[in-house]
């Protein structure tokens, strides 16, 4: 029932990422080409997706509990701090050279095309080279401050 | 070169906004019945380091439905979505490194940090997306009218 209803979010997710043209590099890249072939049809997803999801979100944490779970899971860190901007700023990056953002680019992988399985591929990559850094400043910060101590 | 020759795309805002109205409502669904936070960037990164998030049922479940999205649309429509690269495969690999490294980092990516973040009014998610949206903007500026105009 709690998988059912989960793959069943995540293809209403897949199916308006699909329609939305948010799985189409040509179209990402064109909305962010104001000074070229400008394609403003994005800002009508992130509209309506913000929209909806602000005043759903307002019925539905009004409720003591999520109806499957026990509670609900939110980022409560509200700093705005180097990683935050920094991290950001890089992924910004990449979303202008390649045009596939993760959220696109998941559901595109049901399309078969080469290129997304290549993007994906890299991003996997990003994912751990990115959480093998972490461990290491980690690692030294932890060191620096017992040195201290 | 950076990039292939662009590809106009149609504007096309009533479909846009339809499927931002279901990536919104799939957000609150997630919210209504899991607790959870619809961020592309968190359901990968769960997936990929199982031993941090042992709750990784739901997670495939979510992506399993995304992938099926566009074959959903293909079963409805008769065609798939349209996914067209303009990128070179070398700038695809690049691009999807940085994003990897950028959303670990940040923390979120569009759907993450951009329609729930935002739609929560968290401060950190809409420092995010502003961050992002703005270098996202610049990289195709750049790219498209400055190393390749």
């Amino acid at each position: 029932m709690r998988l059912l209803s989960t793959y069943l979010i995540g293809l209403i997710f897949g199916v308006g990422i699909s329609i939305s043209g948010m799985a189409n590099p040509a179209k990402v890249l064109n909305f962010f080409d104001v000074a070229g072939t400008w394609d403003p049809s994005l800002i009508f997803v992130m509209g309506g997706a913000v929209v909806v999801a602000f005043l759903g979100y307002r019925i539905v944490l009004r409720r003591p509990a999520p109806i499957i779970d026990a509670k609900f899971h939110l980022p409560e860190n509200s700093r705005i701090d180097a990683r935050l901007v920094g991290g950001s700023a890089l992924f910004g990056v990449g979303w202008g050279i390649a045009g596939f953002c993760p959220g696109g680019a998941l559901p595109a992988l049901g399309t078969g095309q080469i290129e997304v399985f290549a993007f994906m591929a890299a991003l996997i990559a990003g994912i751990f080279a990115a959480k093998w850094l972490m461990t290491l400043t980690n690692a030294r910060a932890a060191r620096l401050l017992r040195r201290e101590t | 070169m950076l990039e292939l020759t662009a590809i106009e795309t149609l504007f096309t805002p009533w479909q846009s906004l339809a499927g931002g109205v279901l990536i919104g409502l799939a957000s609150v669904l997630l919210m209504l019945t899991l607790g959870r936070i619809m961020g592309a960037t968190g359901v990968l990164a769960g997936i990929l380091t199982p031993s941090a998030h042992p709750d990784i049922g739901w997670r495939l479940a979510l992506l399993a439905g995304m992938i099926t999205g566009p074959l959903a649309v293909m079963a409805l429509t008769g065609q798939m979505p349209a996914v067209e690269v303009p990128v070179s495969m070398p700038m695809l690999l690049v691009g999807g490194f940085l994003v990897g490294i950028g959303v670990t980092y940040g923390s979120g990516c569009t759907s993450g940090h951009g329609v729930c973040g935002v739609a929560r009014l968290s401060r950190r998610s809409i420092a995010a997306t502003a961050v992002f949206m703005l270098t996202t903007g610049l990289t195709v500026f750049v790219i498209r009218h400055v190393v390749g105009g």
